[in-house]
């Protein structure tokens, strides 16, 4: 099928956006609470109507979209929907209350942009996606300019990006003068392994690293988290790295397959020093935002085992790892923001001492995300962690695995630090209890439900392993 | 089968549904138990009984299948009562009470799920399951140096856990990679060097659970920390998974890698033998006393199966039916006597046999079948292990188990110093006269356990034929 009609997420999406657009024009201050509501339906609408996995192509093989990128999307665009119901709390403040539209307008420029970065069949098109999916970032990253760090944040975040983007595009030029054309399929047919190829293909790695925060592209992950509000950290922890993960796969996968040897070794590297660095710094955090940003750093060096595996396998496994790690990590921020809005910013680890006695259902979401972000069964997080283990296995990486599973004992320690501070640690005067706003209360009750049933029920592992194809 | 019995209904009545639960369990497994000697003795050939599988991930071939031997049998007996008198011993507990038993529940979950299951992911996937727990319940209602004790015996029995996934997969596409039912994967030929590299990964990752020498060093700091029942629970049966797990998974599906390295770990467990009956000599703590005896216990259930002899890997299991039934009475003991005089250092500790005669009788009985006195359990259990291992002609082997033996003498040794030391003499401490002996709830939990301590040292070859018959098909695997 070649139409328009293929492209009826995009559509719909950005229907969406001018639809809250005109509602934040029209609807008088202070409006936050319906355009919560409003972006949460229509969210839910998008979700519903696109769900029917579509196979096509539009404009001549420029654009694309397989049932394997329909799921990818359906899951962003979930993803996307329990961050809206998180926002909440942080967008009824007095000061940033009149920005509500901006952030969800913004936001789904993101996943707009992210949409069109998977479906892409052309670099051209891949970077206007991905360009479109940094920019509002940065903006987003930076929305709370008067407290906190959140300017500088952003700025540090769009320097990089630029940076990143600007060497991708070297990257690309250089694809583009050894084969003499921009689209995935003829790229793929052309290209040998010359030199420069293998360096466009080095450079367009790099450009995807920075997304995906990759040692030694990660410096700007820390500070962006923490000066960041938490509702953007947590977007761009997950929606943000789940769509460049996939990305990546494809392509590689697609387009430079006559390298594989050379980006395997690639990966390789980057995958050990990603996760044994990230892992090591985190353990020295004691500001939790800037420790979920370590920890999302190392969960992306899993997720490139994944890729690494290169197989149908892999496939399904990266992407059911990036819906546990979804919900998942979603939970922890979810509870992160609510006690930072609710005690006017405590963020540091101390602060949770104690938290068990004052708030015990808080601090049991956030110890089972915690436990599964760390690999214990029977949470969604075990189940992940070891299908994609064993697709890295099964392609034959015996060490790279074997690293990578010393790796999880050393994340363990972290996350039980945790655990250690909500249940162990005494405290005077522990963060006071108070009620959660119905929203976010859905949001987590969500997220918990995903992070508990997910790996239980092996439908959805069995449901992407047939449809993954590369 | 068992499992999920008691999850959901932790609320208020919680003691109530505890030994509701408890007893439950422990009707259940002795169901069991006899149900399964029935079909045996009315001629049932197969390996394992009441199997059944539900496929679970198919694209990975993961099934969650279940199914009992006599070894199986065993030691889901051995968990039941442990249970059982567990709950009992920490009848008293105070703060967080629903919480503590609802850990405790999902440890006890992970147990029972990891004897039954016969594929290596849930298998797995329990032993995980069973470990988790031990860090909060250390950690928050444990005593002492109980965060530090927690952090490392979780860091480190994930740790070996982490060796044992990788071992895993080796096994699970070193099978061919279309099934990860044990009772299938045997059947296969996993090649040799694959064997190689992943014998010594299983053996290990099960070893760390099952105290084996350079890597026991969470077990005494661990079981010092724990609160009574946890201690009991993990002694008792936590650390025979490992023992378990070397003898199914790592034995029995890669018997070539057990002959390249068996005489490796043979040296190690012997250490751990000696060293830990050694190291219990100088130690002050009653507690630490008894978890290093635990550690030499625990590499004679190692060093016995490493012998890969047929007595001497039924000697193994009763070690570890034997060596669960003691040292949970012990650790229970102990618990008692600290909740009353608040030390557990026998230096400050005379004279309890006059004020608490009913604890000091039980802790009697505890030491003597830990020093294999016959008519208890201990001695039937190494009597056979020292027996079948000296079957082994080759004089290396001997070797091995002549100075394993010694650790019987040792084992004499700490023990009746510390009899000596803490029950008879004279009471120097004013405060401890004032002390009363057990109370009902304890004394039930204590006689259940020298009721089965004694009732296996006079009555051992039912439970040995049990085990034997099971052992079989293993060994001759083995021996192939």
């Amino acid at each position: 099928m070649t139409s328009i009609l293929s492209l009826s997420a995009e559509i719909s999406l950005t229907v969406i956006i001018i639809v809250l657009l005109l509602a934040d024009l029209i609807l008088k201050e202070p409006n936050h609470k319906k355009l919560q509501g409003l972006a949460c339906i229509l969210m839910l609408i998008q979700l519903i109507v696109n769900i029917q996995p579509a196979d096509a192509e539009a404009f001549g093989g420029m654009f694309r979209t397989t049932p394997m990128i329909s799921v990818v999307k359906t899951i962003l665009t979930a993803g996307t929907l329990i961050v809206f119901l998180q926002a909440g709390e942080w967008l009824k403040r007095e000061d940033t209350r009149f920005k509500a539209g901006e952030f969800y307008i913004l936001t789904l420029s993101t996943l707009l942009g992210m949409f069109f970065m998977i479906s892409a069949g052309n670099f051209l098109l891949f970077y206007i996606g991905l360009e479109l999916a940094s920019i509002p970032l940065a903006c987003l990253v930076a929305l709370d300019k008067y407290r906190h760090h959140s300017a500088e944040a952003g700025a540090k975040y769009i320097l990089n990006a630029m940076f990143s983007s600007a060497i991708m595009l070297y990257g690309l030029s250089m694809l583009y003068g050894t084969s003499g054309s921009m689209y995935f399929d003829d790229i793929a047919s052309v290209i040998t392994g010359t030199p420069l190829q293998v360096l466009a293909m080095v450079f367009f790695f790099a450009g995807l690293g920075f997304k995906l925060s990759l040692v030694p592209f990660h410096m700007w992950t820390p500070d962006t988290y923490q000066g960041a509000p938490t509702t953007v950290a947590a977007y761009l922890s997950v929606i943000s790295k789940g769509a460049a993960a996939f990305a990546l796969m494809s392509i590689l996968i697609k387009v430079f397959a006559p390298m594989t040897a050379e980006w395997e070794l690639l990966l390789c590297v980057i995958i050990v020093v990603t996760i044994t660095v990230a892992n090591l710094i985190a353990i020295r955090q004691s500001d939790l935002k800037r420790f979920m940003a370590y920890s999302s750093i190392s969960q992306a060096g899993y997720i490139m085992l994944a890729v690494l595996a290169g197989t149908t396998q892999g496939m399904a496994s990266l992407v059911y790892y990036v819906i546990i790690y979804i919900v998942a990590n979603l939970a922890v921020f979810g509870v992160i923001n609510l006690i930072e809005q609710h005690t006017d910013g405590k963020v540091e680890r101390d602060d949770y001492n104690g938290l068990y006695k004052t708030n015990p259902k808080l601090s049991l979401i956030m110890t089972l995300a915690l436990f599964s972000l760390a690999g214990i069964p029977p949470f969604a997080g075990f189940f992940s962690k070891f299908f994609v283990f064993a697709a890295a296995f099964n392609s034959g990486f015996y060490l790279v695995v074997f690293l990578a599973l010393i790796n999880t004992i050393i994340s363990l320690y972290y996350y039980l630090l945790i655990v250690k501070a909500m249940y162990i640690n005494p405290n005077d005067n522990p963060i006071g209890y108070f009620k959660s706003g119905t929203l976010s209360r859905i949001g987590l009750g969500i997220c918990l439900a995903g992070v508990v049933a997910l790996g239980i029920i092996s439908c959805v592992y069995q449901f992407l392993n047939d449809t993954a194809i590369l | 089968m068992l499992l999920g019995l008691w999850i959901a209904r932790n609320t208020n009545q919680v003691r109530g549904v505890m030994v509701t639960g408890a007893s439950m369990l422990l009707m259940l497994s002795a169901y069991l138990t006899i149900s399964y000697i029935s079909m045996r003795s009315n001629g049932a050939t197969e390996e394992m009984l009441f199997t059944d599988s539900i496929t679970w991930y198919a694209p990975l071939h993961i099934c969650y299948s279940v199914g009992v031997d006599g070894i199986s049998v065993v030691m889901l007996l051995l968990s039941s009562i442990i249970v059982f008198t567990g709950t009992f011993a920490s009848w008293k507990l105070q703060p967080l009470t629903k919480e503590y038993f609802l850990w405790f529940t999902l440890l006890s979950t992970g147990v029972f799920g990891f004897f039954i299951s016969t594929d290596l992911f849930t298998m797995f996937m329990f032993y995980e399951v069973a470990l988790i727990p031990m860090y909060l319940l250390i950690g928050v209602w444990g005593s002492g140096k109980k965060e530090y004790a927690a952090m490392k015996l979780t860091l480190m029995l994930m740790g070996g856990s982490a060796f044992l996934l990788i071992g895993i997969l080796g096994i699970f596409y070193g099978a061919g990679g279309d099934t990860m039912n044990i009772l299938e994967i045997v059947k296969r030929d996993i090649p040799y060097n694959m064997q190689y590299i992943f014998f010594p990964l299983v053996f290990l990752g099960f070893g760390v659970l099952g105290a084996l020498f350079p890597f026991h060093t969470w077990s005494p700091d661990g079981h010092a920390s724990a609160p009574t029942a946890v201690s009991m629970l993990h002694a008792g049966v936590l650390m025979k998974l490992g023992g378990y797990g070397c003898f199914r998974v790592a034995m029995y599906l890669m018997p070539e890698g057990a002959a390249v390295w068996g005489d490796l770990f043979l040296i190690l467990t012997t250490i751990s033998v000696v060293y830990g009956a050694f190291s219990a000599v100088v130690q002050t703590d009653l507690k630490y006393i008894n978890a290093y005896s635990s550690v030499s216990h625990c590499g004679l259930v190692l060093f016995a199966l490493l012998m890969m002899t047929r007595t001497s890997c039924t000697g193994a299991i009763l070690q570890m039916l034997s060596h669960g039934l003691m040292t949970a009475l012990f650790f229970a003991l102990i618990g008692m006597i600290y909740g009353r005089t608040h030390t557990r250092d026998i230096r400050e500790l005379n004279g309890l046999m006059k004020i608490m005669p009913f604890l000091a009788v039980g802790y009697v009985i505890a030491g003597l079948a830990n020093l294999g006195l016959p008519g208890l359990s201990g001695f039937i259990a190494e009597m056979t292990v020292f027996v079948g291992s000296f079957e082994n002609q080759d004089l290396f082997h001997r070797v091995c188990t002549i100075i394993a033996t010694t650790s019987i003498v040792i084992t004499a040794v700490y023990i009746l110093r510390v009899v000596g030391k803490i029950l008879y003499g004279t009471c120097k401490n004013p405060d401890h006269l004032k002390l009363t002996d057990a109370t009902w709830d304890e004394r039930f939990a204590v006689i259940c356990l020298i009721v089965c301590v004694a009732g296996l040292g006079l009555a051992p070859f039912w439970v040995s034929d049990l085990i034997s018959g099971s052992v079989g098909p293993i060994i001759s695997q083995l021996i192939q």
